[in-house]
């Protein structure tokens, strides 16, 4: 199970990279959605992956018995999900709001902060 | 169902130490006045006082915990009452105790110089509230002893500090906001990625018990997450080759903001490193100390030479944040003793120095009206802003008696006893090409005649120059007595490198 996992996970790295390499920024942030999404299934998955039995004890248990499923991971990840949901929201109005006043959402002509040919400081005076 | 349950093996059953809870105070403290300004964002004449008395009270609790930790040993406190690992538990040990205390201080600089010069559309869009909530992420990561809360931490903070570099929304702020936002989002993404791996192999998040649960693993892919957490860390530190978002966006904001950030932000990023590198994973450090090594001397020369190349003077002391990073590194790359202790004092040192030098750049920059190198001039006739500006140029450039100097001699001495031959020239190098850099823009702001006596005689009002003065004393106490922060930062680095007296404290008596 864990092995396929991973493959998935791979998969969806692959993917995330991929559209981060991109020059225009939607795609950049969509590629982040996708390698978040990749980090909370890395994230399952590291939790050892078991959907029988829930870690539930019966009243007159002292301790679990057996293997359950591990309830950390699902927390780890649903921190996560809320974190980079988020960002994307942010990132997105703020990607949007960019487009609005410079005009462009390709990175390479995205030079305001930066502007293109600046002087070097004076040698003397 | 049988009698009461026995909870001593899963719970704390005796009340946490009154003294202890300092541990919390420096994250509770401001949330709660962040989420209070939030809603009282219509009074704008409360905020600056409650963000300015909340800082305030945040720097008396840090110190009092500095305190507590240097005369009583490791504070912590457990979340929730579940025995460690379970719960979370904010472990304060020297290191995470100066770091703490020196950014609320410089957070507390920032706070009052932002009384001044935020302007009101800035303040109805919750300047104070990020700024607040930025030092709780802040003061958290400091703070905690659990990895993955140092996530969640990390995103506070970098979450708030998308507010204050945006709020103003010019095209620079957006410009620059949209990509330090995107690749801090990808740098913490790459932590949150090391930090489930580190879960995969050792099954518990909390460091102390990390630290025990190390050694006993036996092929491990230990090397991958050390990897990992330094290509995450790093790029918080704007070390080489992951520092391009540093120089694109923090000379865009106000320049209080320019000023925290650049003092305190990337720091966090070294502390990290420090953090997990050296606490967490000692043997795959020493594996990958000369990539660190690479890595440290790379990143000091190439900022040094992207500041002499900058003739804007707050995209200058961007460049000059990057340079010192390299220096905190080589302290990691070399890892002995007295070489992490003086990276430790290096960053001391330069969360202090670089912030007060931001904000000279901001009253530089109000008076001339200009940030450029090609205009700036003329600051002679002002005393003031000329001493501040030389102390701060000795003090960055590890000039006697300035404070970068001895942890430099400290880094340099360590470099040379473990036998880095180019690791030593490469600090050397970069502290010339930074005198260089600091020697011109004294020459040309104090000794050059005004070039533009128009735009002097308009000036605008000039603000409260009290922070950056403060930071400079400290800054210049830091280089004429270097003693007592010598000695802190040695503790710091022995409780790093020795960190029985951490899980001891975490996990007391139980094993």
């Amino acid at each position: 199970m864990e092995a396929v996992f991973s493959l998935l996970v791979g998969l969806f790295f692959a993917a995330g990279i991929y559209l981060m390499l991109s020059k225009a920024i939607v795609r950049i942030l969509l590629g982040i959605v996708v390698f978040g999404n990749a980090v909370n299934l890395l994230i399952f998955a590291a939790g050892r992956i078991m959907r029988e039995v829930p870690p539930v004890m019966a009243p007159d248990m002292m301790q679990l018995t057996g293997q359950t499923a591990n309830p950390l991971p699902q927390a780890l990840i649903l921190t996560a999900i809320v974190i980079s949901f988020s960002f994307f929201a942010f990132l997105l109005v703020l990607t949007f709001r960019t487009y609005q006043e410079v005009g462009t959402d390709d990175t390479v002509k995205l030079r305001v902060a930066e502007p293109e040919g600046e002087v070097l400081p004076p040698m003397g005076y | 169902m049988a009698g009461p349950i026995d909870i001593t093996g899963a719970m704390i059953t005796t009340a946490t130490p009154a003294g202890d809870w300092l541990a919390i105070v420096p994250i509770a403290l401001p949330i709660i006045a962040g989420a209070s300004l939030l809603m009282l964002r219509k009074r704008l004449h409360w905020q600056a006082p409650i963000a300015v008395a909340t800082l305030a009270l945040v720097s008396l609790a840090t110190m009092a915990l500095f305190v507590r930790v240097w005369t009583s040993g490791t504070v912590v406190m457990t979340m929730g009452r579940w025995l460690p690992p379970f719960g979370i538990s904010f472990t304060v040990d020297v290191l995470g105790a100066l770091f703490a205390c020196t950014a609320s201080l410089v957070a507390l600089a920032c706070g009052v110089a932002a009384v001044q010069s935020i302007e009101r559309p800035a303040r109805r869009y919750g300047y104070f509230p990020f700024l607040l909530l930025t030092s709780v992420g802040v003061n958290g990561a400091f703070l905690t002893g659990d990895i993955f809360n140092m996530y969640v931490w990390f995103e506070v903070f970098l979450i708030s500090s998308f507010g204050l570099l945006v709020v103003g929304s010019t095209r620079a702020q957006l410009d620059g906001t949209l990509k330090y936002g995107v690749l801090n989002l990808i740098g913490t993404t790459l932590f949150l990625i090391a930090t489930g791996y580190l879960y995969g192999v050792l099954g518990t998040l909390n460091m102390a018990d990390i630290v025990r649960k190390v050694p006993q693993l036996d092929g491990a892919p230990l090397m991958t997450l050390a990897a990992l957490y330094l290509t995450a860390f790093a790029m918080k530190a704007a070390a080489f080759p992951v520092q391009a978002w540093l120089p694109a966006a923090y000379h865009t904001p106000n320049v209080v903001t320019s000023a925290f950030f650049g003092g305190v932000l990337t720091k966090v990023g070294v502390y990290a490193l420090l953090r997990v590198l050296v606490l967490l994973f000692p043997m795959q450090l020493a594996g990958l100390s000369g990539v660190m090594a690479w890595i440290a001397a790379v990143t000091m020369v190439l900022g040094a030479l992207g500041a002499l190349a900058q003739s804007d003077i707050r995209r200058m002391v961007g460049f000059l944040v990057i340079s010192g990073v390299g220096v905190m590194l080589s302290g990691l790359a070399i890892g002995t003793g007295p070489a992490l202790a003086g990276g430790i004092f290096y960053a001391l040192h330069s969360m202090v120095a670089l912030t007060a030098f931001y904000l000279l750049a901001g009253f530089i920059a109000d008076r001339a009206g200009s940030a450029s190198l090609h205009v700036l001039g003329g600051l002679s006739s002002v005393p003031l802003l000329t001493g501040v500006a030389f102390i701060l140029m000795l003090c960055i450039a590890g000039l006697p008696p300035g404070s970068g100097l001895w942890p430099k001699i400290m880094v340099v001495r360590a470099a040379l006893e473990a036998q880095h031959g180019w690791l030593t020239a490469a600090i050397l190098v970069s502290s010339l090409l930074t005198i260089i850099t600091l020697g011109r823009f004294f020459l040309l702001t104090v000794w050059r005649p005004a070039v533009a006596d128009a735009v002097l005689a308009e000036g605008k009002r000039s603000s409260w120059p009290g922070p950056m003065l403060a930071l400079t004393a400290v800054a210049l106490l830091m280089g004429l007595y270097p003693e007592p922060f010598v000695q802190a930062a040695s503790r710091a680095a022995d409780g790093l490198l020795d960190p029985a007296a951490y899980v001891q404290a975490v996990f007391g008596g139980q094993n």
